[in-house]
């Protein structure tokens, strides 16, 4: 069998151009539009992603960050980020737009899990901190901005910036552990030993 | 760290063991799967090689892409992209041996719909879904919780998920609903007190009164909206009122067998001295029905109640979302939301699309008609919830009324087959989130709300008091439209 797709998948750090996504309480809903999920992979997701927001009313690109820029590998957002539906086309949209890491003051828990399973730190810090990052984005649409995983630290021009990284997280991309798949699917017979003791499945027939 | 709750104790009996990156891998013990979020999964699956590992825990439905209306189900579907998912579904659940619910079953749906209904969600399981409403199935005293496809793909291959345990808090909701206020606003009421991003970290235990009062399909809407309050899963203790509903059901053992299932259920519920992360207290007695003002489920009011400002709000992200729903939903601080202009009026989704739902807004609906400017949808939440209106007579009462009597699907509340908001048109609506874009049209207004307000707001072409529509309301009598001031 062919689980173990996690050789070499260490991540310990990110790095690239940033872009601010401003806004508390992004929904997936804004992120990937409900009507943009009619597709059976995940192949086309880029294209899009905050569609509506991007678009003036003419259909035209705004000045939207994500149209300001382009190129950019680390997205910069506020607190709750990612609510709402469930669904990892968003995660899978920024990834697939170009997006490396996400440093942000707070991510609703599915969205967060979701970047997990992609590969992608979602890295924490105060509202401040995200705030004067964003700001200097603007100012440096250029600059780089390195997200290290293992140290949780954010660099940007001079600046170090102490993050939080949720430790299983942490875990899991350093460790190249992040495959949940291939983790577990070694572990059958201790499944099998907990089914075994559920009540429910083993009244099934 | 909570202790004795029902949430370790099914945490515990579902635990396999702790992987290495720190997280529990944790057994699923009900897996549902509709055709949106799973066949990249699947897809996933074919390229490793994997077999499905639980076919007899995974079962399988369609309801995102789902035409609502008869005529349209005639495969192949006239949009090619939802036949192209629908399709893909079928295929994937024939090749794995997964029992599916499609529209020639009878039972097809929505998953948090079918599977209460058809007793595949008990007390005591773990259930997951490819959906963040996958919370619903708390009620019966179960671990819900929404995945991403990546985790889609991991229980479809393992039968289990890599999580994180959460912190537990209990919320105690006090009080005594009065005639025409509903779970709905219940929940409305506790997203409003402890913020859309309160829960975010723990799971919900609801108890207290006003819980335990509500029959199953009320316990159903509550815990459906834990997500929208940032919880991971919420639940409610299984108690007479649970085993009730369960028994006889499609999936539920009888006899015997049900009474030594029942001792398992009983045996997993919270323990009188358990111990709680937090304890808060949300007071639901002589709630007025609450409505939405804004664009998230947080910002909602009693229908007493003026349209907050943004001022008002100490929090400076509360104060800018604030400024922000004024400004989409053209509405001012200070005004009462009573009156406000309504296009079209949505009753169903995985929140209220259940027989009590239907039957309530029927009371308003009864001798009523819909004003001429709204355009009217009543989608039952499953073909069996369909099935049941129509045994008792309820399509008619909607129908006569003016409503367009629909079949099973997700319809409106996220827009993903042909029935959508159209420009900036305002939706009363009986689903769960009033995000900007959510109903398919980005200068869409949704307000939040129960069935018997969808069907009062309907009637009357703004949103209105539909205790005015009842016996018991607050002005007595019941209203025809003319009488009803506001």
């Amino acid at each position: 069998m062919s689980a173990n797709d996690a050789d070499d998948q260490h991540i310990t750090e990110v790095s690239g151009t940033g872009v601010p996504i401003p806004g508390d309480d992004v929904d997936t809903d804004q992120i990937l539009p409900a009507k943009f999920m009619k597709e059976v992979t995940f192949d086309n997701m880029a294209d899009y992603l905050f569609y509506d927001a991007r678009r003036d009313d003419d259909g035209e690109f705004n000045d939207h960050p994500l149209n300001r820029f382009e190129g950019a590998s680390i997205a910069v957002v506020n607190s709750n980020f990612g609510c709402g539906s469930s669904r990892e086309h968003a995660p899978q949209a920024m990834m697939r737009w170009g997006i490396d890491g996400v440093v942000g003051e707070s991510y609703a828990e599915i969205f967060r899990d979701n970047c997990k399973s992609l590969g992608i730190p979602a890295v924490t810090t105060d509202h401040e901190t995200v705030v004067e990052l964003q700001e200097w984005i603007e100012a440096n649409p250029d600059g780089d901005i390195d997200v290290d995983v293992e140290n949780e630290t954010v660099t940007y021009g001079d600046t170090v910036i102490d993050v939080d990284v949720d430790d299983a997280m942490r875990e899991a991309l350093v460790e190249g552990i992040w495959d949940t798949t291939a983790l577990m699917y070694s572990n059958r017979s201790k499944v099998d030993e907990t089914v075994a003791d559920l009540p429910y499945v083993e009244g099934d027939d | 760290m909570s202790e004795g709750t029902l949430y370790d104790k099914v945490w515990d009996r579902h635990k396999v063991t702790e992987l290495p990156n720190g997280q529990d891998q944790l057994f699923i013990g009900l897996h549902l799967v509709h055709e949106v979020t799973s066949p990249q999964a699947f897809g996933m699956l074919r390229e490793r090689e994997l077999d499905v590992a639980y076919p007899d825990r995974t079962f399988a439905t369609t309801d995102h892409i789902a035409p609502t209306e008869a005529d349209k189900r005639e495969r192949p579907l006239a949009d090619d992209q939802a036949e192209e998912m629908l399709s893909a579904l079928e295929r994937n659940v024939s090749d794995s041996g997964i029992t599916f619910f499609g529209f020639e079953s009878g039972k097809q749906g929505i998953t948090h719909v079918v599977a209460p209904e058809l007793g595949l969600s008990q007390p005591g399981m773990t259930v997951a879904c490819g959906d963040s409403h996958t919370a619903t199935h708390g009620a019966f005293g179960s671990i819900g919780v929404g995945i991403g496809t990546s985790q889609i793909r991991d229980v479809l291959a393992t039968g289990c998920i890599a999580a994180d345990k959460q912190k537990v808090r209990r919320v105690n909701v006090e009080g005594e609903l009065g005639e025409g206020v509903y779970a709905k606003d219940v929940i409305l009421k506790v997203i409003q007190d402890l913020g859309v991003d309160g829960g975010v970290g723990h799971v919900y235990e609801y108890g207290g009164p006003a819980i335990e009062a509500l029959d199953m399909e009320g316990r159903l809407a509550v815990c459906n909206m834990s997500i929208e309050g940032g919880a991971r899963a919420g639940y409610i203790n299984p108690d007479e009122t649970t085993y009730e509903y369960l028994k006889g059901r499609e999936y539920v053992p009888e006899g015997e067998a049900f009474e030594e299932r029942k001792a398992y259920w009983e045996s997993i519920s919270s323990d009188d001295d358990a111990e709680y992360d937090d304890v808060v207290t949300v007071d639901a007695d002589g709630l007025d029905p609450l409505v939405t003002w804004g664009i998230n489920p947080g910002q909602v009011i009693e229908i007493s109640e003026p349209v907050p400002h943004p001022d008002d709000f100490e929090a400076r992200t509360d104060r800018e979302a604030a400024e922000q729903a004024l400004d989409h939903m053209e509405i001012e601080a200070g005004q009462s939301m009573l009156g406000y202009d309504v296009d079209v009026a949505f009753l169903g989704t995985c929140t209220n699309g259940r027989l009590s739902d239907f039957e309530e807004a029927a009371k308003i609906l009864e001798g009523n008609t819909v004003d001429e400017d709204v355009r009217a949808l009543a989608v039952p939440g499953s073909e069996t919830v369909r099935q049941q209106c129509e045994e008792r007579g309820i399509d008619q009462t909607f129908i006569e009324a003016g409503f367009q009597w629909r079949r099973a699907g997700c319809s409106m509340c996220l827009a993903m087959n042909d029935d959508a908001l159209e420009g900036d048109e305002v939706c009363a609506s009986s689903s769960n989130r009033n995000f900007i874009g959510r109903q398919g049209s980005k200068d869409g207004r949704t307000v939040l709300m129960s069935p018997a307000m969808v069907a009062a707001a309907a009637v009357e072409g703004e949103v209105a008091d539909a205790r005015e529509y009842l016996d018991d309301g607050p002005t007595g009598g019941a209203g025809g439209v003319e009488e009803v001031a506001d």
